[in-house]
């Protein structure tokens, strides 16, 4: 006997929760597979939607003849990607045609990002305006982004007010100096110093986020001081340390921090350390492990609970048990070892790309291994890859194609299945990376696969 | 090898390994390990069924004197040829060099899988309470790599780590991280640990809850009493290291075996449908109920379910490094669930650490004839009932007599077998009945770990987030299928825990 629903989403991030929560928004039954804990936690935190329109043309023809990985001679080159854009809905006419966004449609990002807005509350900001904001992240860089995290919002890189960025030697990843240094080289519109303090340097080296988190949430006492205490004592010697461009001293009118501020309070945490600076206080986001991330998570997952939908992780879908005219009945679950249908009337496939796993590669080719969908894909595994690194990439557009409905298609254009449906990092077309346009793919093809599915599945 | 399928073994087992051979069959043994003859004092006892604690037998502590003995892991079924030794090897593809030397147990391809993401650090409880636990990623593949060399020894913060397994439901790579971490500590325990020291002999006397169990049973009331009374506590604070601030669990007057036995056994025969019930030592000695009930819902279904002979599932055996005794108990669990699964039963099991032990920790750690099909057929209660039958149909429309609101924790072993929503979803539509779910935090008892002087602090720690969630939870019965964290969340808010298959029982079965 096979678990039932109407819906089945497979995946566990935010394309698939999107997905989930459309689905069930249109009366849909709808249950969530996710093979592991959300890959959530090794996001940012930050909600992009497009943030640069790259070129796909190089500015030189490619190369004639096989291309080879490392040749030296007749660099590909590229011209730089447009932007940083100031309304990521601006950009979408002049992606390829293949783009998602071109697909779906503007609409659907707006709806997305509307539904976004709801699940997140008060602990998100930049819904008020279209416009992409400017926030600094840890490698000093400044991402255009759609929606932050309300920790972040004393942070904008739009803003003018004398900034110190507070670091620790122990937190080895991240030094607060350099990285200030690459804001003011970037030309940020504000005075900025980075000071690194004592305060981590209670714990060893290689203490985890996640613990600093607790002490601060819990306000536990470091060597008899409380934390938060502790961490305002160690940054006030530091707040006069923003020289301006006259040489004269101005008093920083906000500080930065890695974003370790609390987990479960850390709204709490970030009032008390205002307090006691007299500043705005701010997280800064960092790459993985990402608490911002892990909030993310826990609110969306919580969101998924208030909606009713049922999901459960641990266990992956492996492949298709049963179909019948072109549509699957019911997909194979691996729990630990024995295989359990799970049956649906619709299907939303939202495993991830390659990083994800949710597509599958080797040097045969590159493959979607829960439904065995198309691919398109080079036959030639050397123009997979261009020489620039930074240059347009192949395969950083590799995975399904879908229909204006979300459902992937086969090598002639057709629908493979007619009730399969297709979101987030598994939908090919997008570069992601160099268009800051992860999560913004992610909400409009999870809330357009979502509703189809919900759709077919309730006709 | 002697071993009975009949159920006439709970007091038998009992008796073989503590003293007085009272089966003329057992106590001639089979031998296999060498271990020669049976020392005066020392009951004979068959490969099973050596006696657990204080009396090591020869493989035991020798792991150092080179002697040919068995090792404890074997390298589970799937690992035990990896790298070049694959028969499947294309000549074009890149052919692994094996720099390190092989193991019993080759966990390389799992060490590669590794690209420290960190995932797994921040989904530790340990780490998170405690900055001098170096997590799970240095436990498990850097800890491995370093070992390829033999010249480090295993840091000793291995025993620091609780096996609560949330390490591998947060890995993106399928880094098997908690098989890393039995075998690292096995290795510990086994090389480096003093078998002298009160450390060693408090976990081992932890680690086989079971046979502590067995002999309480015997005088049930007797040992509530004195294991919870002060003086005593305070003694076994002093002298073993158990916490006196922990209440040791009420033995109860007539184990499940008893029980089933009074009963007559299965009161449904049915070869369609059959089960074989792991009720592990806690559902037996401890809560008898939670084991009544599963029969009594299993039968409501009109499944025939078999209690076979059995031991300890090994989950608290694997968290204190004592492979050895678990493999011990492995074996004897593996040839009686293999006779029921040949039968036609699947294995369900009540407690989610039992089922998870069966279904995944066997198979990777031991190499035992048919570990691979008790792996295969092994599944938690509710779970099944889930799969195999129409549960939500016939929950709809039914009622609990009297309404209650109930505070669900989900253990974190039945997180990574995809069970921490079930409790919820199953009862959810239940009239009367409110199922809140208290997070996904950790409950921080993680069996024996809890029960040491040195972790108690720490497991507390742990479980805070859990106690305020339950306490702004609105009901005040917590529920949970895993009897340690049941423990735990009696200890810090005081409730009533019940588990699902109480609750069913009262709605489907009454």
């Amino acid at each position: 006997m096979a678990i039932n629903s109407e819906v089945l989403v497979v995946g566990g991030g935010l394309a698939a929760i999107t997905a989930a929560i459309s689905a069930s928004r249109e009366g849909a039954d709808v249950r969530l597979v996710s093979h592991k804990a959300s890959t959530l936690r090794q996001a940012s935190g930050l909600i992009d939607a497009l943030g640069y329109v790259p070129a796909t043309e190089p500015a030189k023809p490619l190369r004639e003849g096989p291309p080879t990985a490392g040749r030296e001679l007749d660099r590909d080159e590229w011209p730089d990607p447009e932007g940083p854009l100031a309304d990521p809905f601006e950009g979408i006419d002049r992606l390829p045609e293949t783009h998602p966004y071109r697909i779906v449609g503007a609409d659907a990002l707006r709806e997305g990002l509307d539904l976004f807005d709801e699940l997140a509350g008060d602990a998100y900001r930049g819904s008020h305006t279209d416009h992409n904001a400017l926030v600094p992240t840890f490698g000093g860089s400044v991402k255009p982004t759609a929606r932050y995290p309300a920790a972040a919002e004393a942070g904008l890189a739009s803003d003018d007010r004398p900034t110190l960025i507070v670091g620790f030697r122990s937190l080895t990843e991240y030094d607060a100096r350099a990285f200030a240094g690459r804001l003011e080289a970037a030309g940020v519109p504000f005075d900025v110093a980075g000071a690194e303090v004592e305060f981590a340097e209670a714990f060893r080296a290689d203490t985890k986020v996640t613990r600093l988190a607790k002490a601060l949430d819990h306000d536990e006492a470091i060597d008899g001081v409380p934390a938060r205490e502790a961490l305002a004592k160690a940054v006030a010697p530091h707040l006069h340390d923003v020289v301006d461009e006259a040489g004269g001293v101005d008093r920083v009118e906000r500080v930065g921090f890695p974003a370790f501020l609390g987990d479960e309070r850390g709204d709490e945490v970030r009032a008390a350390l205002a307090d006691r600076l007299g500043a705005h206080v701010f997280e800064i986001p960092m790459g993985p492990p990402s608490l911002p991330g892990l909030r993310l998570e826990d609110r969306l997952y919580d969101a998924l609970d208030a909606e009713g939908v049922r999901f459960e992780t641990g266990n992956p879908v492996v492949g298709i048990e049963t179909e019948s005219d072109g549509r699957i009945e019911t997909v194979a679950v691996d729990r630990k070892g024995r295989e359990t249908p799970y049956g649906a009337d619709a299907f939303v496939l939202a495993t991830g790309g390659l990083v994800g796993k949710g597509l599958d590669s080797d040097r045969e080719g590159v493959r979607e291994p829960v439904f065995d969908l198309h691919v398109e894909q080079p036959g030639d595994r050397y123009e997979w890859f261009v020489d620039d690194a930074f240059g347009d990439q192949p395969y950083a557009r590799f995975g399904v194609r879908p229909d204006e409905r979300g459902r992937p298609l086969d090598g002639d254009g057709e629908a493979q299945y007619a009730n399969v449906f297709a979101a987030g990092g598994v939908v090919g077309g997008a570069d992601v990376a160099r268009e800051k346009s992860a999560s913004g793919v992610s909400l409009a093809t999870g809330l357009v696969a979502g509703r189809q599915a919900a759709t077919e599945a309730t006709q | 090898m002697t071993r009975h399928t009949d159920d006439d073994s709970g007091a038998a087992n009992g008796a073989n390994e503590t003293d007085g051979p009272d089966e003329p069959d057992r106590a001639t043994g089979d031998d296999r390990d060498g271990s020669g003859t049976p020392s005066p004092g020392v009951p004979a006892a068959g490969r099973d069924e050596q006696p657990s604690i204080f009396v090591p037998d020869d493989g035991e502590v020798s792991g150092a004197s080179g002697s040919a003995e068995r090792p404890a892991t074997d390298g589970g079924v799937e690992s035990a040829t990896g790298g070049s030794e694959s028969a499947e090897l294309d000549p074009d593809a890149y052919d692994p060099v094996d720099v390190f030397p092989g193991g019993d147990l080759d966990l390389r391809e799992g060490a590669d899988s590794c690209y420290k993401c960190t995932s797994c650090d921040t989904s530790c409880p340990v780490a998170e309470v405690d900055e001098e636990f170096p997590g799970p990623k240095f436990q498990g593949p850097e800890q491995w790599r370093l070992k390829r060399k033999d010249d480090h020894d295993i840091d000793e913060s291995i025993s620091s780590c609780s096996n609560c397994m949330r390490c591998d439901d947060a890995c993106p790579s399928s880094v098997p991280l908690s098989q890393m971490h039995n075998e690292a500590r096995g290795q510990f325990v086994d090389e480096q640990m003093e078998k002298l020291s009160v450390e060693y002999v408090r976990n081992r006397i932890l680690a086989n809850y079971h046979t502590s169990a067995q002999l309480a049973s015997v005088f049930p009331r007797t040992a509530s009493f004195v294991m919870n009374f002060g003086p005593v506590r305070w003694a076994m604070e002093k002298t073993m290291g158990i916490p006196k601030e922990r209440d040791f669990p009420e033995f109860a007057t007539e184990t499940f075996r008893e029980w089933w036995q009074a009963r007559g056994g299965a009161q449904v025969e049915n070869p369609d449908k059959r089960v074989a019930y792991f009720h592990g030592c806690y559902s037996n000695y401890n809560t008898p109920e939670v084991g009544k009930a599963m029969v009594n819902v299993y039968e409501h279904f009109g499944y025939e379910v078999m209690v076979p002979p059995q031991k300890c599932s090994g989950t608290p055996m694997f968290a204190n490094g004592m492979l050895k005794d678990a493999r011990r108990h492995a074996e004897t669990n593996v040839e009686n669930l293999i006779e029921a699964i040949g039968e036609g039963a699947d294995v369900i099991a009540s407690c989610t650490s039992c089922s998870m032990s069966l279904r995944q920790e066997y198979p990777e750690l031991f190499d035992i004839h048919g570990i691979d099909d008790v792996s295969e057929h092994t599944y938690e209660a509710l779970e099944y009932l889930r799969i195999n039958e129409d549960l939500e149909n016939e929950l709809a429309g039914t009622k609990l007599a009297d309404e209650q609101s109930f505070a669900y924790h989900a253990p974190c072993h039945a997180r990574n077998q995809g069970l921490s929503r079930q409790a919820v979803e199953t009862f959810r539509d239940v009239d009367g009945v409110t199922m809140e779910d208290v997070g996904d935090s950790c409950s921080g008892i993680s069996g024996t770990y809890g029960w040491k002087e040195e972790k108690y602090e720490k497991s507390m720690k742990i479980g805070e987030e859990m106690f305020e969630h339950m306490e702004d939870a609105e009901g005040d019965v917590g529920m949970t299928e895993c009897p340690t964290c049941a423990m735990q969340m009696e200890h810090g808010t005081g409730y009533e825990i019940k588990h699902p298959l109480q609750l069913l029982e009262e709605t489907v079965a009454a």
